[in-house]
């Protein structure tokens, strides 16, 4: 399995289209960076105007831990596209080139080609992520400093002590790693069915979008259905962010992206095995 | 002696499609085997079921003594291929392919051992160059050095000449030569092109709709001494009948509505007297003594003559 998984990092991170999404986070951040150097404190007082009527606050708000919230927020949103880029293309872009006849023909069995393929997209989603957990958090700390945490809620405001906050970045971004696993896991999937790595991207990006409107929209029919949308467990990384962490929806939540994960690998090996490579 | 390639009662089906239809044969060791038919007479769907591309609707296919569908890895160990075009990775280089390649083929090979292979196929020079700087011919010749960098005992071929210049196809074929004389491979080789396979096969199969036609030697095909006439006539049974006792009718077979007889070239004058005499109504009598009109009296979509002809 290593030389097989070897040499799918070898076609992934040789591809200058791999670097596209690291380049796009990059920027964002660094866009994101910039606005809050420049004009944070006239943002922070506008964002806080109601708060500071009623209450004192002290202290240096917008801190690295903030802006490190911000862009999780934002970003979270945008990474699946990133994602599906690479985990869309692993089977249909080699039929499109044409290399997946040659691949098929070499003595290694399908299972494990696939395997190798998606623990190699996998990782790139990893290190996706802690691209974005460096710049994001490491960068912003750098630039802005540490300080308590405060993240204003639709119906209460959570402080969290500056010493309590570090871990659960960790654990956020833990949790945004299965979370985005799942999106390369249903794009992995789609790229069985197709010659050419568009239609995955397009219609995970769609999935994506069309579960995210209906988790959003507050509307009883879509309530009944919203436990069962991937797309609800995926923002679950907030919960880390609770004083106290609700660990029950969390860990839930987690469990159910993971059953997702497997069911779309297990439909997926299940498909490709009695597939007939006609490209 | 045991066939490298032993294939029995094969069928694929795609829907309603017959794509292959009960196709049984054997190719052995040192053969140059080729693979004739037109375009959408299976050759494709035949050599890709081989290779465990595709998975046939029934039938059995036995690689080197060994059932392919319960010892796929073992058995693909030794085969090399090109499937129709040599797509390989175009942001990749030569010798970067060919590494990967050897490597899924369970090889590991040194530089050194890489350059060899590229030496063998003339793109040592451009060992270094992106696919996508290649030209289709230099790709084909790639393709062929990936087809054997794990050093395979069968060399299987799909139609390598597509999209080559005529410098490129001499090269081919001068390739598929030196693979089975100084290297002692056993190459399978699918082609349209009916002069291609006369040049390099020494043993071949005509297929037409997924079934086969004829398999055998090129030296049984093309006999001069077999003139081979197709005759339409009134009472096809009759006629088959009363020629089987003629001293001259080496043999015959019907074909649909035809007979195909085989009986010497000067016999010919003879043959239209014996039916008139027998008073069996002529209605075509057409002699064929070359391995082109044989192969296009077997098959069955004469629209497409300029094809195979080239």
């Amino acid at each position: 399995m290593w030389p097989l998984l070897q040499i799918e990092l070898f076609k992934i991170f040789k591809r200058s289209r791999t670097y596209i999404s690291f380049a796009a986070i990059g920027a964002i951040v660094a866009l994101i960076l910039l606005a809050f150097y420049a004009d944070g404190n006239n943002y922070m007082a506008f964002g806080m105007q109601s708060l500071t009527q009623s209450f004192d606050i002290q202290g240096k708000v917008l801190n690295g831990y903030l802006i490190c919230f911000i862009i999780l927020q934002t970003l979270l949103i945008h990474v699946p596209l990133l994602i599906a880029l690479v985990a869309g293309d692993q089977v249909a872009g080699e039929a499109n080139m044409g290399t997946l006849r040659l691949l098929i023909t070499k003595p290694v069995s399908r299972t494990r080609l696939l395997l190798a393929k998606f623990i190699a997209s996998t990782l790139y989603t990893i290190l996706l992520l802690l691209w974005m957990a460096l710049l994001a958090l490491v960068v912003s700390v750098w630039i802005f400093g540490t300080g308590d945490l405060m993240i204003l809620k639709s119906t209460e405001v959570v402080i969290l002590e500056n010493t309590d906050v570090l871990w659960r970045y960790f654990a956020a971004f833990g949790f945004a790693a299965i979370a985005m696993t799942t999106v390369a896991a249903l794009a992995f999937f789609l790229s069985v069915f197709a010659e050419n790595s568009i239609g995955p991207i397009v219609t995970t990006m769609s999935v994506i979008i069309v579960f995210t409107i209906l988790s959003t929209m507050d509307i009883p029919i879509f309530n009944t259905i919203k436990p069962f949308l991937f797309t609800t467990h995926m923002i679950g990384w907030k919960g880390f962010f609770d004083a106290p962490v609700s660990w029950s929806p969390v860990l839930q939540s987690a469990g159910i992206l993971l059953l997702h994960i497997a069911g779309f690998l297990v439909a997926t090996i299940w498909v490709f095995r009695k597939k007939d490579i006609l490209s | 002696m045991e066939p490298l390639i032993d294939v029995k009662h094969l069928v694929k089906n795609f829907g309603d499609l017959v794509a292959v239809d009960d196709l049984s044969f054997s190719v052995f060791q040192g053969d140059v085997y080729g693979f004739l038919g037109q375009n959408g007479a299976g050759k494709s769907t035949t050599l890709r079921m081989i290779l465990s591309l595709i998975l046939p609707s029934s039938g059995t296919i036995r690689l080197f003594g060994q059932e392919l569908s319960t010892n796929r890895k073992s058995v693909l160990k030794r085969v090399g291929a090109v499937i129709e075009r040599p797509d390989l990775y175009k942001y990749l280089s030569a010798i970067e392919n060919l590494s990967i390649f050897a490597r899924m083929s369970g090889r590991k090979a040194t530089s050194r051992q890489l350059i060899e292979q590229l030496e063998m196929v003339g793109l040592a020079d451009r060992a270094k160059s992106k696919v996508a700087t290649y030209s289709q011919g230099m790709k084909q010749r790639l393709g062929i050095a990936v087809a054997l960098v794990h050093n395979p005992d069968l060399v299987i071929l799909d139609e390598p000449t597509n999209g080559l210049d005529p410098q490129g196809i001499a090269d081919m074929r001068n390739l598929i030569l030196h693979l089975s004389k100084d290297l002692h491979k056993t190459v399978v080789v699918s082609s349209h092109l009916l002069n291609e396979i006369e040049q390099i096969a020494s043993r071949m199969i005509i297929l037409d709709k997924g079934k086969k036609m004829v398999e055998g030697t090129v030296a049984d095909f093309f006999q001069p001494a077999k003139n081979k006439v197709h005759l339409v006539v009134s009472d096809p049974q009759k006629a088959k009948l009363m020629l089987a006792q003629t001293p001259w009718l080496l043999e015959a077979e019907q074909l649909k509505q035809e007979l195909v007889l085989s009986l010497p070239p000067d016999q010919v004058p003879a043959l239209n007297r014996f039916l008139v005499q027998q008073e069996i109504d002529i209605l075509s009598i057409r002699s064929v003594n070359s391995l082109e009109d044989y192969f296009l009296s077997l098959t069955s979509e004469n629209q497409h003559v300029a094809t195979f002809t080239n």
